[in-house]
């Protein structure tokens, strides 16, 4: 059956501290980090961006897949920050992993969502049998406005999974998609920053697509919450995440080792393919797992994977998530962090 | 070949020449080694000139400078070897008098450096590097003279200290040159304290951006004797180059393309470091002169850094390097340099030198270096 | 303004650091050679060079050219890898007091510089310390 086949994260070095943005902004940094239970987030670096960080999870999960770049059929990057307006991050992917040139590559925008998007397309590639291998990544580095409540969140990481069929380390049992025109969040064109509804994102944003993708995929694979050992929801910050868990009957087992965002942030199109990295490092051969992600706009992609018994050969060919989640890591102060970020305003 | 003479100089006061411009430079300085020589017209010119394309956006130079020289139609050429221009153009016109083709041969090299800002004169002088293999991962000229200095204190453990005495060296003898830009001294200290550039390279292991000309006049020497002037013979000249990016160097302390100019000239001239009174060596970077000692054979690999801290290449020691001041204090302008090497050989061998004089002196070496070492043109110069 | 042909006929080295060797001594060159420095064999092919290998020299850039200004201070070093090609390149994501000579290093993707406010991004590979 069709799946995964290899998987990689990348996570940069740098992190900020809540209380190290609340302290230029006035803010309360206490109620912060247990409001949105979170404690840091991570920044590129300058010479980071969506396009590097793409080739090098893609990199960590042509390691454990162990195929020729050049049987890749499928190059998908889904991000929010696609480094140029026009000109395709794809292009870049698919030249520096050595995948050209008959490949077909597009780059997917749906806020959040864009990188389970290009899993979705990849995957459903793979299963036509139009492609051998497909490759979709989520990646990101989002920005926040300054002292918007989502400069405590807007991080920057990416995962890489390359579908196929033969060597699956996890096989996707069954896929699902839910979505409806919500205006919760978005960015207009030339616009250097978001804007976002507020409480608005929540309930009938967050909640209502994530619960409708979850409940519609366990319904139609005839699958319970207790059917899972794990699930990874998307995470814009700390809590949406186990509230949605609550909802739809999950325990905090089920959804912690995936939970990646109280020292992560909200990694945007990264944020829930991150949190499967994680999961996928942990699992054992047998083990189901439902992704649901999240894209303001708004909408879910579902994914119920079955992990095989290859797992095991492949987790440690390339770096562990919480590996790049905790080793070498350098804190910014402000300053820095606003120098990285393009925030200070220059002479030419 | 023909015997060949230098038997006139020029070079004005080098800095920031803010109210001349390239031409105003050149033809004050040109006039000059004309003047000198005595001679009442030129066979043919050659310009040493890096990059007038990038700090001033003139091309086609050669014919300009003849033009405003008043020499034109006699051919005029200009030579490009990123900072050994200077040093080739020479080579050249020697070449031209030695072979018989001409009599009587200007050379001369010159840069006009200041009308671009700090940013662009760091672009300018890094495209003698490989701009695809080492400009492109942020490199610059310190920086390559750094790579090169660390390499160096790592292999042979010469240290920073050492560094520093060869600027305050230099510092020294171009505080007795008025034609320096900067004729000051500078302590120990105020090297080891000064801005880092290129880590272990501070601004006083650098040599400046700097606006000059130099020029000089060479015949065969049957005719300079008719001219009655005083005669110092060009005996060696030595050509060569090396890779142009560092890494693809077998030894990066190593430099090779000056080891195999300076073999050619001592062959030539038929001397060994030995023989050399004076030398006027490529001293961009502090760390450039240690380099270029080694590798002329004036001292053993990895013995330059102890040579200068006792005090042998200073005026009195007994291998004299850069009375002068070298690019160090003198200045760089680029593809000046090579030339005013010569000029102060000659100085030297003349006895004209004053305060900096190395008493003496019978036979001088210059060493012109372009890039981080890819090319460089050496000239051994004995008194008439 | 140069045309972004300058930057795109080097993608494969920049991108995938595509070296080649000489059939007759053996010899590897990145970037590739037309002919052989070391036997003047015309006879090279297309290979692949390590991902790792050490610093052999360093230096601290704090003066940088314009494209680089924002990145300054920034780590460049002479890295010989595995296999013995030396190149060189920024060395990344390691603080400066962890620099030394035979430092582990490998290669990793990043931005080099960007041309301008709107010209294009110039990509290639950097060094990071290999833990």
């Amino acid at each position: 059956m069709e799946g995964i086949v290899g998987y990689g994260a990348y996570i940069p070095r740098n992190r900020i501290k809540v209380e190290e943005i609340a302290k230029v902004w006035g803010a309360d940094a206490p109620s912060y980090k247990k409001g949105l239970i979170l404690e840091e987030k991570s920044v590129p670096s300058p010479d980071q961006d969506t396009i590097t960080m793409s080739v090098e999870a893609s990199k960590n999960a042509l390691k454990r897949a162990g195929i020729d770049p050049i049987d890749i059929g499928a190059v998908y990057v889904g991000s929010e920050s696609h480094p140029y307006a026009v000109k395709p991050s794809g292009t870049v992917l698919a030249e520096a992993l050595g995948a050209t040139p008959e490949v077909h590559t597009a780059d997917f925008e749906f806020a959040c969502k864009a990188g389970t998007e290009g899993m979705f397309v990849a995957l459903n590639l793979v299963k036509a049998g139009i492609v051998t291998y497909g490759l979709g990544v989520g990646a990101d580095t989002s920005q926040g406005a300054p002292g918007d409540a989502l400069e405590y969140s807007a991080a920057a990481g990416a995962a890489a999974f390359i579908f196929g069929r033969d060597k699956v380390v996890a096989e996707v049992l069954d896929t699902y998609a839910y979505m409806t025109d919500t205006p919760d969040f978005w960015r207009r064109e030339y616009e250097y920053y978001p804007q976002h509804g507020g409480r608005f994102t929540g309930e009938p944003a967050y909640f209502k697509h994530v619960i409708g993708a979850a409940k519609g995929i366990m319904n139609k694979a005839g699958m319970q919450a207790g059917d899972f050992n794990y699930v990874v929801f998307h995470q814009p910050n700390g809590k949406f995440p186990f509230r949605a868990g609550k909802i739809l009957g999950f325990s905090r087992q089920q959804i912690e080792p995936g939970w990646l965002v109280n020292k992560l942030g909200n990694t945007y199109s990264g944020s829930s393919p991150l949190g499967l990295t994680a999961t996928l490092d942990i699992a054992k051969p047998g083990d189901n797992i439902l992704l649901v992600s999240y894209g303001s706009g708004a909408g879910s992609d579902a994914f119920i994977l079955k992990v095989t018994s290859r797992i095991d050969a492949v987790r440690n060919l390339a770096p562990l998530t919480r590996e790049l989640l905790n080793n070498n890591k350098k804190y910014l102060e402000y300053g820095e962090y606003a120098k990285f970020r393009e925030k200070i305003r220059k002479a030419d | 070949m023909r015997e060949v003479a230098v038997i006139g100089i020029g070079m004005t006061k080098w800095g920031e020449l803010w109210n001349k411009s390239l031409r105003d430079i050149y033809v004050e300085t040109a006039l000059m080694a004309i003047d000198d020589s005595g001679v009442d017209h030129i066979d043919s010119m050659y310009v040493g000139c890096m990059s007038s394309g990038i700090f001033v956006g003139q091309e086609h130079i050669a014919s300009l400078l003849a033009d405003y020289l008043g020499c034109a139609p006699v051919p005029s050429t200009r030579v490009e070897t990123a900072c050994a221009s200077g040093g080739l153009a020479l080579r050249l016109g020697f070449m031209e008098v030695a072979s018989g083709m001409s009599d009587i041969v200007l050379v001369s090299g010159i840069e006009k450096m200041t009308d671009v800002g700090g940013d662009e004169a760091t672009y300018a002088l890094g495209t003698a590097a490989d701009q695809e293999y080492e400009c492109y991962n942020g490199i610059t000229f310190p920086g390559l003279y750094a790579l090169i200095a660390v390499a160096h204190m790592d292999k042979y453990g010469t240290t920073r200290k050492q560094l520093a005495e060869v600027a305050v060296k230099n510092h020294r003898n171009g505080s007795m040159n008025p034609l320096a830009q900067f004729p000051f001294e500078v302590t120990l200290d105020d090297v080891l304290h000064s801005v880092k550039v290129a880590d272990p390279l501070r601004i006083l292991d650098c040599s400046p951006i700097t606006d000059g000309a130099a020029a000089a006049i060479i015949c065969p020497v049957e005719i300079a004797k008719k001219l009655n002037k005083p005669i110092v013979k060009i005996t060696g000249s030595g050509h060569a180059t090396d890779a142009i990016a560092i890494s693809q160097r077998k030894d990066m302390t190593w430099l090779e393309s000056t080891y195999q100019a300076g073999k050619s000239a001592y062959a030539m001239a038929g001397k060994s470091p030995g023989d050399i009174d004076v030398f006027e060596v490529h001293d961009c970077f502090t760390i450039a002169e240690l380099c270029v000692m080694e590798a002329l054979g004036i001292v053993d690999k990895g013995k330059s850094g102890e040579a200068v801290e006792r005090g042998r290449t200073a005026l009195e020691g007994d291998i004299p390097v850069n009375p002068s001041g070298g690019l160090k204090s003198k200045g760089h302008p680029v593809g000046a340099t090579g030339i005013a090497q010569a000029v102060e050989i000659v100085k030297q061998l003349r006895e004209e030198s004053g305060k900096r004089q190395i008493k003496g002196a019978r036979i001088g070496l210059t060493q012109n270096m372009g890039g981080s070492g890819a090319s460089t043109v050496v000239h051994i110069f004995e008194r008439g | 303004m140069s045309t972004p042909s300058r930057y795109w006929r080097e993608i494969p080295q920049r991108y995938r650091l595509e070296a080649n060797s000489c059939t007759k001594c053996k010899q590897k060159f990145f970037p590739p050679r037309l002919i052989c420095p070391e036997c003047g064999s015309r006879d090279l092919v297309k290979t692949k060079i390590a991902e790792k290998g050490k610093v052999i020299s360093y230096t601290i850039i704090r003066v940088p050219p314009s494209q680089f200004k924002d990145q300054a201070p920034y780590a460049v070093g002479v890295i010989e890898l595995d296999d013995g090609v030396k190149l060189m390149g920024q060395i990344v994501d390691c603080d400066f007091e962890d620099l030394k000579l035979g430092k582990r290093v490998k290669i990793e993707f990043r931005k080099l510089f960007k041309k301008g406010h709107s010209g294009i991004l110039c990509y290639g590979y950097k060094f990071v310390p290999d833990s």
